[in-house]
């Protein structure tokens, strides 16, 4: 089953750079769980939300000439962590279906695309194919004593004709990963409510209050992290923590996790494999909190049976 | 506000091209404001989602083209997920953003500088380089103090690269752009 | 045989499109034709004066009508030929209106058209034969099923007018939703004191017997002999020695049953009387609940009953009863609200349905009449209510307007004020729908007098902010989002078809719409009649109703009853089939798809030979279609004369 996984890898430009430690505590997780995945070759940028506001035709493009390299790599399946390149990727694939636009696309492609590649999220992958179960047997340091919230984003599971993944208004995929590695799940009301998006440079005063938002409620729900599975989602709410806090006057000190990091604290890997160190607001205490109460109920024996 | 007279002003080839081009059928929508309800970014804008759909229903080309909300809209898909009518609403909002472009409206400028510099971005490198995007877009906007403060942050941590990760199928890019700009003079 | 043709222009429905006057004129040379005429309305007093005359005159023997459809007018020139003496079944109309002037606008294609039409209706009616109807007797019984308010007031009706009814109720009690209610629409009177004594007079009336937790097995026979098989559902308690004194509820431990009567507000006993006004009021014994059925200890009810009343090992049992027409009251559900996730998805305590609320105002509801949060029990200040849940929501597959839920969260709103006097209501509402006596007033009252605050807009999502639920919705005619902090949200969930219904309507051979909700015969002119003859319809089952709608139909559906009951027979319809005992060689295909078990085997001389029973036969033709030696044929509809018809169309 885990051993026969293989996927055609898509990590997307900010896997590069802002969000590097999603990229590399996706690869190190999934190679723990003998996932493979194949970097699709000298693969391009999707277009993201630039694109398609410019033209249907340029965005499926963009898209498509990665899923035509996916073709050519022999794989039908191509995976991506990025909710928004997730988007573009199965848009691209939802408008070529049409005849007319699959004329228009390929007429600006070099090589033209059949269609039939399908692209799902890491995440949608971890839970259907690899399976919570398998998870759970997995972990070797269970995130006990952990208390998190998940947020997802608007766009990962949205809208469900397209993305077919979970449920459209209350996903459980990255709750349950959490709750099978031995986290405190607390239900976050607003999952899927917008963070700012790509607005933080053009529109700040936009991230300021929508993301804030978020934080306001997860500050409420008393959690010690918030996991993500978006680079832009994760951006908005680590990077611009400190921003929404002059701009609120509020005092969030929230940690923002991608959902891979924490899995792979779970899995035994050391921080640095995970990235710990590139998050903005610093994990340390929500790190700390993962298994305290065992440590200070093992050192009360310890100290006991000294005595 | 002035009387909007509707027989004269109703621009019936506008609302033609937005249902061809956005697939969606506008006499659908019975302006019951769940977009509106549920849009995170009705404070941001000038008009909201609903009335954007009744002004179209209505012919008003003017007004909706120029309007801010439409390149607000980061396509979150909230209004398209719970309309009642399943009205593509998110794509619709897309359509009038591809047609503002065409009509050359842009009451927004630094969101389309933006987006414009992270195209220009890709269609140089075949990826975005984000800090080449971000000193486009200051040069383009002259606003030098964006996000200044994030940068003691962000740059211990090794995560902005100063040279862009040029792919080999760059010229690829390049033509689908091209190609793209030859079709749309079509 | 010599047949005259009449061409409607029915005005210019068929004129405008169809050359009326070329058409009887091309009639002139079919074969048997010795008259053709155009005629304004053929329908018209002087349209059917015309035939007569024309009948009398040419001294016809077979008609030919150019029309509309036959569903329309084909009795009507029926007896127009009766009256001018000729059988009915010399009649064939064509229908050029439907199927020609109204589909089409090519004025010659449309009359070539409608000239086969009329050639090939001339060509069978060359085939026609005299038939005769038959008369039958009837059993004058009737059966309601569901004892809603519609069904109480079509047993009462019928009871009164002197039939013998036999009323099926579902559940444990009659009374239907209207039971579950506290106060009415628009006077506020108290729904169970209202229903009340008419629950009382259904198991007082000598003329009614009631089964209460029963359902419809199987129906069998036709108009006027239906043979109907109920299924009495276990209840653990022997109902003629229970006399409701309740004493088991007190005693029972187990106290954590579903509790469908309060919409599950709240849980109750194992055993258990829904409310104090049930009829009839029997305990009822829940099996999934019951520590005696389930594990076989406790025992205490039967311990504690005084008339010795519970038997732990009771079965389902069947009766049989013998009925001469059913009339269907099954109601109404609510939809399934838990599919709007942007709602809760059911996973708030404070967000209920209307329903439920109508329970919790409810003196005899489970918070005796006191308005209550689910979660911690604390009087709420801030109330609000969003209509069209479930309603006028095509994404969800319910297009429709449920019709009554404006008036009645007007109620609640009012109901509200009433109950805690410093709350405020917010009611979000796409149109208020009030097109009833008082009820556009009613919901003004609940505004200009209770301050209501109505926000014109749907309520895009809901969720927990402390122990307050955030309602973000749109103020459409502010033009704005609004968000309101409530202490408890009620969701006006729409109507949709009861459950179970669609099964019940294939039993009874009726038809039903995409939604579930049966059919009515005709949608202006036979509202409570269906299209299987003898079953008739009253209130929710046939689209959402409001009481008074409800109860007039009960009494219209009795009425319909009552006006067939008092014919001493009833007329078959000959065109049934015929088995020609010459040609059949007994292999009983035809009894095998017979839909209505209307052919039955018979010895002849040793020989198996089909048979048809003429008054169930429903002249549908699959027999004809089935048998292998063209030995069945339907009268009226004859091989013979359908080929006529195919030849007269095919000549070339």
């Amino acid at each position: 089953m885990s051993d026969s996984l293989t996927y055609a890898y898509y990590p997307g430009c900010s896997g590069a750079g802002t969000s590097m430690e999603y990229d590399m505590s996706t690869r190190s997780v999934c190679d723990k769980l003998g996932i493979r995945l194949t970097d699709i070759p000298d693969w391009s940028c999707c277009g993201s939300t630039p694109a398609h506001t410019v033209d249907h035709s340029l965005s499926s493009a963009l898209s498509a000439r990665n899923l035509q390299l996916v073709e050519k790599m022999d794989l039908d399946t191509a995976i991506t962590p990025c909710p928004s390149c997730l988007t573009n990727l199965k848009t691209a694939e939802h408008r070529m279906q049409k005849d007319e636009m699959r004329e228009k696309v390929n007429k600006l492609l070099d090589t033209p695309y059949k269609g039939g590649v399908a692209t799902k999220s890491v995440l949608q992958i971890l839970v259907e194919d690899f399976g919570l179960d398998a998870l759970k047997k997995s972990t070797i340091k269970p995130l006990k004593g952990l208390k998190v919230a998940a947020y997802y984003g608007c766009i990962m599971n949205r809208p469900p004709e397209v993305m077919n993944f979970d449920d459209p208004e209350h996903p459980m995929a990255m709750d349950n990963i959490m709750k099978a590695m031995g986290a405190t799940v607390l239900p976050f009301p607003l999952k899927v409510e917008c963070c700012g998006a790509s607005f933080g440079i053009p529109r700040k005063d936009v991230v300021m209050k929508l993301s804030g938002k978020l934080l306001d409620v997860a500050d409420d729900l008393g959690v010690d992290a918030l996991v993500t599975a978006c680079p832009l989602c994760q951006m908005n709410l680590d990077l611009r923590q400190t921003q929404i806090n002059s701009a609120t006057g509020a005092k969030h000190n929230i940690p923002i996790f991608y959902y891979t990091q924490l899995m792979g604290l779970a899995l035994g890997m050391s921080e640095k494999e995970l990235g710990m160190d590139k998050l903005c607001v610093s994990p340390r205490k929500a790190i700390d909190a993962i298994g305290k109460e065992e440590k200070k109920i093992a050192e009360t024996l310890l100290r006991r049976r000294l005595k | 506000m002035g009387i909007v007279n509707i027989t004269k002003t109703y621009d019936a080839d506008f609302v033609k091209q937005v249902e061809k081009e956005s697939g969606q059928d506008m006499s659908l929508c019975y302006q019951c404001g769940n977009c509106t309800a549920g849009c995170p970014y009705t404070f941001a804008y000038d008009i909201p989602v609903s009335r954007i759909m009744r002004m179209v229903q209505a012919g008003q080309k003017d007004t909706v083209l120029k309007c801010k909300s439409i390149w607000l809209c980061a396509t979150c898909e909230s209004c398209t997920t719970r309309c009642p009518n399943n009205i593509d609403v998110a794509h619709i909002m897309d359509v009038l953003r591809h047609m503002a472009r065409r009509e050359g409206h842009a009451p927004v400028p630094t969101v389309k500088k933006f987006w414009d510099s992270f195209l220009d971005s890709v269609e140089n490198n075949g990826r975005v380089f984000e800090v080449g995007l971000l000193a486009a877009y200051v040069a383009k906007t002259g606003r030098f103090w964006t996000d200044l403060d994030l940068g003691p942050k962000v740059l211990p941590k090794g995560k902005m690269h100063f040279k862009p990760h040029e792919i080999q199928g760059k010229d690829e890019i390049k033509k689908i752009f091209k190609r793209f700009e030859e079709e749309s003079r079509k | 045989m010599k047949i005259g043709v009449f061409v409607c222009h029915c005005g210019t429905n068929i004129e405008g499109t169809v050359d009326t006057a070329a058409v009887a004129e091309a009639a002139r040379e079919f074969p048997g034709v010795v008259f053709a005429t155009d005629t304004m309305y053929a329908c018209s007093e002087p349209g059917q004066d015309e035939i007569i005359e024309a009948i009398k005159e040419h001294k016809l023997d077979g008609v030919v009508v150019a029309s509309c459809t036959p569903r329309m007018h084909e009795p009507t020139f029926r007896k127009t030929l009766e009256r001018a003496g000729l059988n009915r079944y010399l009649f064939e109309m064509a229908n050029i209106r439907e199927h020609v002037s109204w589909i089409g606008r090519d004025r010659e294609a449309n009359t070539n058209k409608s000239v086969d039409l009329v050639r090939m209706a001339a060509a069978k009616l060359l085939n026609n034969k005299p038939l005769h109807a038959k008369y039958f007797d009837m059993n004058k019984r009737v059966m309601i099923v569901g004892g809603g308010v519609a069904g109480i007031q079509a047993a009462l009706d019928c009871a009164d007018g002197g039939l013998e009814v036999i009323l099926v109720e579902k559940t444990s009690s009659i009374g239907g939703k209207m039971a579950k209610l506290d106060k009415t629409f628009p006077t506020v009177d108290c729904s169970s004191c209202i229903l009340g004594p008419r629950m009382v007079d259904v198991a007082q009336h000598p003329n009614i017997t009631l089964y209460a937790c029963a359902e419809i097995e199987e129906v069998n026979g036709y108009v006027g002999n239906f043979s109907v098989k109920v299924k009495r559902k276990a209840t653990y308690v022997d109902w003629d020695k229970c006399t409701g004194c309740g004493i088991c509820m007190e005693k029972c431990p187990s106290k954590k049953a579903d509790n469908p009567f309060d919409e599950e507000l709240g849980k109750t006993t194992a055993i258990n009387i829904p409310f104090p006004q049930a009829i009839p009021k029997k305990a009822v014994i829940d099996p999934n609940f019951c520590i005696k059925i389930k594990r076989d200890k406790c025992g205490v009810c039967a311990k504690v009953c005084p008339s010795d009343a519970i038997v732990y090992d009771q079965v389902d049992e069947f009766v049989v009863e013998e009925v001469g027409a059913v009339v269907a009251a099954t109601g109404f559900d609510l939809v399934d609200w838990t599919v709007y996730g942007e709602y809760g998805g059911g996973q708030y305590p404070d967000v209920i349905t209307s329903l439920q609320y109508e329970r919790m105002l409810s003196a005899s509801g489970p918070t005796e009449g006191h308005i209550k949060r689910p979660s911690d029990g604390k009087e709420p200040k801030n109330v609000v209510f969003i209509q069209c849940v479930g309603s006028r929501d095509k994404s969800i597959g319910r297009p429709y307007c449920s019709g009554f839920c404006c008036m009645y969260t007007a109620k609640q709103a009012i109901l509200t004020k009433d109950h805690c006097p410093d709350s405020q209501s917010y009611v979000f509402y796409m149109d208020i729908r009030s097109p009833g006596k008082m009820f556009d007033e009613f919901t003004r009252r609940a505004q200009e007098e209770y301050n209501a605050r109505y926000i014109r807009g749907r309520v895009s999502m809901i969720y927990p902010k402390g122990d307050k639920l955030v309602v973000r919705g749109a103020d459409t005619l502010m033009g704005d989002q609004v968000e309101v902090d409530a202490d408890l949200v009620v969701l006006a969930v729409g109507a949709e078809s009861a459950h179970g219904a669609s099964d019940l309507a294939k039993k009874l051979r009726i038809s039903y719409d995409a939604y579930g909700f049966f059919m009515e015969g005709h949608p202006k002119l036979k509202p409570v009649e269906t299209n299987t003859a003898g079953v008739f319809l009253a209130g929710s089952c046939q689209g959402p109703k409001d009481i008074p709608s409800s109860v007039a139909q009960g009494s219209a559906a009795a009425a319909k009853v009552l006006a067939m009951f008092a014919k001493d027979q009833l007329e078959s319809d000959p065109a049934v089939s015929v088995v020609d005992i010459k040609r059949c060689i007994g292999c009983g295909k035809c009894i095998s798809t017979c839909p209505f078990g209307a052919i039955k085997e018979v010895d002849f001389r040793g020989q198996p030979k089909a048979e048809v029973i003429e008054t169930i036969c429903q002249g549908c033709g699959i027999c004809t279609a089935t048998c292998p030696q063209g030995a069945i044929q339907l009268q009226h509809f004859t091989d013979n004369q359908i080929l006529a018809e195919v030849n007269a169309v095919c000549r070339f």
